[in-house]
């Protein structure tokens, strides 16, 4: 995404710049409380009050985990199955040139659209929402599986000849780190996208979860709980994501 | 046409068929998904009494204005932030896990600022279209060849042409899949929002005729939205593919 | 820096650096990077000057200081007896190492661009365009697209493209140095006869020592970073000359000579200074 800039600056300064954000996030939070009020949003640090009070609630807990059980469960699905696929698709070069448009038609269908036929099919309750992460996830993961098994370089394979190795050695040793930074990428982008599948999913299809209490808390105007919850989620989202950026930048040595 | 897209058209063929005959002949429930011939007749019906009219409209007016206001403002958003490298360190995080985030969660507060109507909607698909423009343009910004931002001076250019002869020029290609992506989002992020807010458009007539039992209509709608998607991109695609015929691999 | 005696008269100078030195401030932690100078150049009106050195020596700055796309830390730099100011002056063309051919235009449009900005009229655009296709060989190909082209005709496209301003200066950084040996050669002799038509002066920064003596006035060497010249060597060639110069005698031993003071250099360069010392196989 950037160009790496950020790579050169001291660690104080990397701080000094997400604090900076940070305050200007929570200004502009306090000023549309300021103008929306409080039959829509709760001001910060009243909504990290409600927070910390949900986060002793056992009602809480139960709902979160419910929403982790579903997350995980997609995650690890979309995940295996997503690298699966790639693996086969990518290699089998037919195969891949004929599958990636309707993978990237199937993409930008918008998914939420297909979930009456999921809720058919599966019901109601955990494996619809499994089912709707996956189906969030699974593509993306797809994609840049194939992207970087397409993207090996000939070169490495005549280099595992030219040194004797085995499949397995040259599988190990040579291919597996040439499109392990790419393939993480894509279950970065996965992560992202199969718990937003899972919220979605709990938003309208399921009496538990924190998507339901989200939904919930619209409906009977329960604004603290709401805010609180999207506060919680919205905190996780954003440090998972760093985190994950964090080893991806690793991984493709950009410091 | 090429063996991969005659395998293509196959593999699509066949699955219709295949889906076709199992419903048919009741080895999957109508209550779970109607014949696809069905769906399509249904649909056709819809289309040519005007019973989608309305919601077409609706639909179509959001995504369009979403689709504008996220490429506009986005392709600016993402030329200032190129040329201020310090708030684009600041930013880079919150782009990255941007999609993580469940915006629809944020409708109340929406409605709450911009009234019952249709802003709240837009302004859901503008936030998902939005930052896919701003990635795109810094991607694009980035990618203009250094050699080229020579060029520009040994041809004397001021700011303003370098930026309209060669800095645009060249980060077309990566614009045009900004576009692409922002169309495509805008279009998700409407429908998804028509969808589980409800209000009016197509994907509000989805969930109600989900919940009204109504599957014919439901289907017919959803292989409406599914062929839309499709001639969107695939028009965008051809539309590409004529404009970068001539660039070869940018 | 320079041997007396081999500066062109002052009258007939076109270009000229004096004292010329760019150090670049450090960053945090780092202490400043002296990369170039002090060096003083001159160029005379219709003069082709080579400047060879070994890799990280400064000549890429050198030549940038030289056509206004860098500044200097310290010293000046005449362009036609004006100071030359952080801008590119009229009268420069400037051909880079990498294509800067523009992907978007026919090769046509990419050669037209620099005199649709100028204000020219359609026909005398038309007809310096088709001069420059003829001489570079690229009449065939003026509809054509950068990205059908080979790298060697879209290195010759951007030398058309700097061609039909009429510089007075031709600035030449490595031009030819993705390309192979044999189309080298021959991008040598098509510069030499472009040389000849335009009457400009050239300055030609390569790595390759052949090229250098092969079609230069003058060689200038340049030590390993920062760059000094050690020393410029005239080759004495006739103007009417091409690749095939490398028959005479002379062509040997010049290349021998400049090699003979660059080696110790690119060795510094490379941190293998202390062979530079040893022995050669032949006394």
């Amino acid at each position: 995404m950037s160009a790496g800039a950020g790579s050169v600056q001291p660690r104080f300064l990397r701080l000094a710049d997400a604090l900076l954000l940070l305050a200007a996030v929570v200004a502009i939070w306090q000023l549309v409380y300021a103008v929306a009020g409080e039959v829509a949003i709760t001001p910060p640090l009243a909504t990290l009050g409600f927070a910390a009070h949900l986060l002793g609630s056992p009602v809480f807990w139960r709902h979160l985990s419910a929403t982790a059980i579903a997350f995980g469960a997609s995650l690890a699905i979309a995940s295996a199955a997503g690298v699966a696929a790639g693996l086969a698709l990518g290699f089998h070069r037919f195969s891949g040139a004929v599958a990636e448009p309707i993978l990237t038609a199937l993409y930008s269908l918008p998914k939420v659209t297909l979930y009456p036929l999921v809720l058919l099919i599966f019901g109601l309750g955990i494996s619809a929402k499994i089912a709707f992460g996956v189906m969030h996830g699974v593509i993306p993961v797809i994609l840049f599986t194939m992207s970087a098994i397409k993207a090996i370089d000939p070169v490495h394979l005549k280099t595992a000849r030219a040194l004797n190795l085995t499949p397995v050695q040259t599988a190990c040793t040579i291919l597996a780190p040439a499109v392990a930074p790419e393939i993480f990428t894509g279950l970065r982008i996965g992560f992202s996208l199969t718990l937003l599948g899972v919220l979605i999913g709990e938003m309208f299809a399921s009496q538990r979860g924190l998507g339901f209490m989200i939904i919930n808390g619209i409906n009977t105007h329960d604004v603290h709980t709401m805010m609180a919850v999207i506060l919680l989620l919205t905190v996780f989202a954003l440090s998972a994501g760093a985190l994950l950026l964090a080893l991806d930048r690793r991984l493709h040595h950009r410091a | 046409m090429s063996a991969v897209a005659r395998t293509r058209l196959a593999i699509v063929a066949t699955f219709m068929a295949l889906l076709e005959l199992l419903t048919r002949t009741g080895a999957i429930s109508e209550l779970v998904i109607i014949p696809p011939s069905a769906m399509a007749t249904h649909l056709w019906t819809l289309l040519a009494t005007g019973q989608l009219n309305a919601a077409m409209a609706q639909t179509f007016a959001n995504i369009a204005i979403a689709f504008a206001l996220s490429v506009t403002v986005g392709f600016v958003s993402g030329a200032a932030i190129h040329a201020l490298p310090r708030l684009r360190r600041l930013l880079d995080p919150l782009l990255a896990s941007y999609y993580a985030i469940p915006f629809f969660v944020f409708y109340p507060l929406l409605i709450a600022l911009l009234g019952l109507n249709r802003w709240p909607l837009v302004a859901i698909g503008f936030v998902f279209g939005a930052a896919a423009m701003v990635i795109a343009t810094l991607n694009g910004l980035d990618r203009v060849p250094r050699v080229l931002r020579k060029v520009a001076k040994v041809h004397r250019m001021s700011r303003r042409e370098e930026v309209l002869r060669i800095v645009l020029p060249a980060a077309v290609p990566y614009l045009f899949t900004g576009l692409k992506l922002s169309l495509a989002y805008a279009f998700i992020g409407i429908l998804a929002g028509e969808f589980i807010l409800s209000g009016g458009g197509l994907g509000f007539s989805i969930a109600f005729s989900y919940d009204a039992f109504d599957n014919p209509t439901m289907y017919a709608l959803m292989l409406f939205v599914l062929a839309l998607a499709v001639a969107l991109n695939s028009s965008l695609d051809w539309w590409e593919q004529r404009l970068m015929r001539r660039r070869g691999r940018a | 820096m320079i041997a007396p005696g081999t500066d062109p008269p002052r009258e007939e100078i076109r270009a000229q650096l004096n004292g010329v030195t760019k150090t670049y401030p450090s960053a945090l932690g780092q202490s400043p990077v002296h990369a170039l100078g002090p060096v003083d150049l001159a160029i005379g009106v219709k003069e082709f000057v080579a400047v060879v050195g070994p890799s990280g020596c400064g000549k890429t700055t050198l030549l940038e200081i030289l056509g206004g796309l860098n500044t200097p830390s310290a010293g000046e730099v005449l362009f036609e007896g004006r100071p030359v100011a952080g801008r590119v002056p009229q009268g420069i063309g400037v051909v880079f190492q990498e294509d800067a051919s523009l992907p978007w235009l026919s090769v046509r449009d990419n050669i037209a661009f620099g005199l649709r900005r100028v204000g020219l009229a359609a026909a005398e655009i038309r007809a310096r365009v088709d001069y420059a296709l003829d001489l570079m060989g690229l009449g065939a190909f003026a509809a054509a697209y950068p990205a059908q082209l080979s790298g060697g005709m879209r290195q010759r496209v951007c030398i058309a493209r700097t061609l039909v301003l009429r510089p007075r200066l031709i600035l030449l950084d490595e031009p030819f140095g993705a390309l192979d040996q044999q189309t080298r050669l021959l991008m040598g002799d098509e510069l030499l006869r472009l040389w000849r038509d335009t009457g400009a002066a050239i300055l030609l920064i390569t790595h390759a020592i052949d090229e250098a003596v092969m079609l230069a006035d003058r060689v200038g060497i340049m030590s390993a970073r920062p760059g000094r010249f050690i020393e410029v060597i005239e080759t004495e060639w006739p103007a009417a000359r091409d690749s095939r110069i490398a028959a005479e005698a002379r062509f040997g031993e010049l290349t021998a000579r400049v090699w003979s003071k660059l080696r110790a250099e690119s060795l510094k360069a490379l941190g293998r200074a202390e062979l530079a010392s040893e022995q050669g196989p032949v006394q």
